[in-house]
């Protein structure tokens, strides 16, 4: 995983110091320099960044401590996985649907304000970024709930939680004193992978973010797609200030974290129980979860009541009439990215899962341990931000001559895959009762027979589930795509996006939905098919 | 030399001896190591099969109808092994337990009809399509013991093997067991805690460390 990251930033570097040129000089530095909108751009991805990510933050742990045990929060985590497989553009289209001065949000307000036409609100790529921060929190709370969910049992919480409220302390402050120290530890690399892709995001910046001055990384993208290449420098020298500044706000975010322990620290010794907090708390954290998952669900409902809607005239909250005929016109089209989306989707995850299931069982034959230090490299891709390293990336491509080929593509989305299918798989791989092993083994079976017969088919769900979750990943890939695939590769989500700007909300409609549709489909077969496969044993069934 | 061999066998992690052997279990005896938990019974088993964990130590040779073993991998040390629950295969029906443990010359009819022959044994005639999840206890027992006796081992080593039994079935399935290791003429090797087991199981019974109990 180091490999592609680590020639991704070398292929940025030297563009940026003008060493394709004959350089080294600073010619790409102050070309950057002289573009008027730098402060601002680079003000937005800090502050819609760091914004986003305290939010998500926020409110997921809210969840966490307040509504554990409730049933919306059983009903949260039924919800968890569809919420985290829909790709990140259609959440965005979704929202900008709803937000947007003619979306649903607006019609609903209109016979209450007396509107007969859109507002003239700046509802969706508003000059500070509030559409933006609204997308990505509620794109990072499943997310980091997932990941919060999965340290939980290894912090021992529902002990230290009674000890808490036996001791007199609300729920609330209970689980921050007791539980929050050694539950920050075990989420810390997520939380910073969520910091570093909300500073960094491109698509869903490019659908619901400012546009004069756009984010840095949209900005950059911009440039590296533009056709004449002497913009390549300039914008590679924007990728390592973005770099510079990703590295400094987890710089910051550590710092702050510093603080807030002390804070906590010194918030313990005044011996404050905080039990009138969990009063007003409670219905506070079951409204913002409620928010977030609504304002996924019925962004989605938009998409894909508009790509059969007919006449649909402001303020009606339903189309007047139901037509296919966005579906059957866009179909050539659909089908043409749709086939394109799945054939890169199951190449890489078939690379992803192939690797993950070797490096698995050869750490399972040699007795191996993973090291904390591996877990990092695994993280590399998903905190490196990707605007940093694929620009590098596509300069090698060009170099090769392989930029522009589905398999170019291919290879990079495994590079995001990989790590996703790795971190699903590894714990059921690990937890697999070894007793099996050794019984197989005694029964004169050798180490491959017991894989490919034992091992590989009793983990038929877990592989299956991560087969999935890499399917997702790679669906909803942009900038890797576009890159890599010099703006020639089309995809599902790389055309969702780029219709985006264009206004037809049937088209985008039906791109995003079935966008959101090919993961989805993806889960369903990961939990049909060993279902279907081990319907005659009961010992497979989920407990 | 028929039987099992070990041949001053002594497990040791850091300075703290656990297990110390030095004897013979002949063809059809029946050897009972005993201990309370903790005791390395379990870690002389682990020896034996050849799964012992790298902070052990092992000194000493073990030699199967006089060839060692020490050096082997488990599968091919033909030493069989019963669990103390029975450890079917549950993604594989009755008949795909007992098929895996069959050694691959015999195929197609020929292979189906040794598994319905073992079954029969078994005392489960026709059961080979059966999900191992539907059985009871005592069932699953005897589909672990014949998918062991497939496999043709040279010796048996039994790792409490009865212990999650009721008391009835517990002393049936126990004379099943030894009685058809005795009629194949299996060294067997019991490890247990509890001391019905091992007078039932007629032997000498001897400590971990090797002291005649």
């Amino acid at each position: 995983m180091v490999g592609p990251v680590l020639a991704g930033l070398a292929g940025t570097l030297a563009p940026a110091f003008g060493l394709m040129r004959g350089g080294p000089d600073l010619e790409a530095f102050r070309a950057l320099a002289g573009w008027p909108g730098l402060g601002a751009s680079v003000r937005l991805s800090l502050g819609t960044g760091l914004a986003a990510t305290a939010l998500a933050l926020a409110i997921t742990l809210m969840i966490v401590a307040l509504l554990q045990g409730t049933s919306a929060f059983r009903l949260l985590l039924r919800l968890l996985s569809p919420l985290l497989s829909v790709p990140h553009a259609a959440v965005a289209l979704g929202l900008a649907f709803l937000l947007s001065p003619s979306g649903w949000l607006a019609r609903l307000v209109a016979p209450l304000a007396g509107w007969t036409a859109p507002p003239d609100l700046l509802t969706l790529n508003d000059p500070a970024g509030l559409a933006l921060t609204a997308g990505l929190v509620v794109k990072e709370v499943p997310f980091l709930l997932l990941m919060m969910l999965a340290a939980l049992p290894q912090t021992d919480a529902p002990r230290r939680m009674m000890v808490a409220a036996s001791l007199g302390y609300g729920r609330g402050l209970g689980f921050v004193h007791a539980v929050l120290p050694a539950l920050y530890r075990q989420i810390r690399l997520p939380v910073y992978a969520v910091l570093a892709y909300s500073m960094t995001a491109v698509e869903m910046a490019m659908i619901l973010g400012p546009t004069r001055p756009a984010t840095l990384a949209v900005q950059i993208t911009a440039w590296m797609m533009d056709p004449a290449l002497a913009e390549r420098g300039r914008a590679a020298a924007a990728a390592l200030l973005q770099l510079g500044q990703v590295a400094g706000a987890l710089l910051g975010w550590r710092l702050m974290e510093i603080a807030a322990k002390r804070a906590l620290a010194r918030l313990a010794l005044t011996g404050r129980r905080g039990a009138r907090l969990d009063a007003p708390l409670r219905p506070l954290a079951g409204m913002l979860a409620l928010l977030a998952v609504a304002a996924v669900a019925l962004g989605l409902a938009g998409l894909g009541v508009w790509s059969v809607a007919g006449l649909w005239q402001f303020p009606d909250l339903a189309p007047e009439t139901l037509t296919t005929k966005t579906w059957s016109r866009a179909a050539p089209g659909l089908a043409e990215a749709s086939a394109m989306t799945l054939g890169l989707a199951l190449l890489a995850v078939a690379v992803a899962l192939g690797l993950t299931l070797a490096c698995l069982e050869a750490e399972a034959r040699h007795g191996l341990r993973p090291t904390t230090r591996a877990l990092w490299l695994l993280y590399l891709p998903l905190i490196v931000p990707q605007i940093a390293f694929l620009p590098g990336l596509q300069g090698l491509a060009l170099l090769t001559g392989a930029e522009g080929t589905p398999l170019a593509v291919a290879a990079a989305h495994v590079v995001f895959v990989l790590p996703y299918v790795f971190l699903s798989l590894a714990p059921s791989f690990r937890a697999w009762d070894g007793r099996i092993a050794i019984a197989g083994a005694a029964l004169g079976a050798g180490e491959n027979r017991i894989f490919w017969r034992l091992r590989l088919p009793m983990l038929l769900r877990p592989v299956l589930t991560a087969a999935a979750v890499g399917m997702a990943v790679s669906i909803g890939q942009y900038l890797p795509t576009l890159l890599i695939g010099g703006g020639r590769v089309v995809t599902l989500t790389t055309e969702a996006v780029a219709l985006s700007s264009g206004g037809n909300r049937r088209i985008i409609g039906a791109y995003a939905i079935l966008q959101m549709a090919l993961p989805a489909l993806a889960f369903a077969a990961a939990l049909g098919l060993p279902a279907l496969a081990f319907r005659h044993r009961r010992g497979m069934a989920v407990t | 030399m028929k039987g099992l061999h070990l041949d001053r066998l002594r497990i040791s992690r850091g300075a703290e001896t656990l297990v110390s052997l030095d004897l013979l279990v002949a063809p059809g005896e029946v050897l009972t190591v005993m201990g309370p938990s903790g005791s390395g019974k379990s870690t002389a088993l682990a020896a034996i099969i050849g799964t012992l964990a790298p902070p052990f130590r092992l000194e000493g040779r073990i030699w199967l109808d006089g060839v060692e073993v020490t050096p082997l991998p488990t599968r091919a040390r033909r030493i069989g092994l019963l669990f103390q629950d029975d450890v079917l295969f549950p993604h594989l029906s009755v008949g795909g337990n007992l098929g895996f443990a069959l050694p691959p010359g015999l195929r197609g009819a020929a292979r189906r009809a040794r598994i319905a022959a073992a079954l029969e044994q078994a005392g489960l005639p026709g059961f080979a399509d059966r999900d191992p999840a539907t059985l009871s206890g005592g069932q699953r027992a005897r589909v672990a013991l014949f998918r062991t006796l497939l496999a043709e081992p040279c010796a048996l080593l039994l790792d409490e093997p009865f212990s999650r039994l009721d008391a009835d079935l517990r002393e049936q399935i126990r004379s099943f067991v030894l009685d058809r290791a005795r009629d194949r003429g299996l060294p067997v090797i019991l490890v247990t805690h509890d001391a019905e087991d091992a007078r039932a199981a007629g032997g000498s019974v001897i400590s971990p460390m090797g002291l005649p109990l």
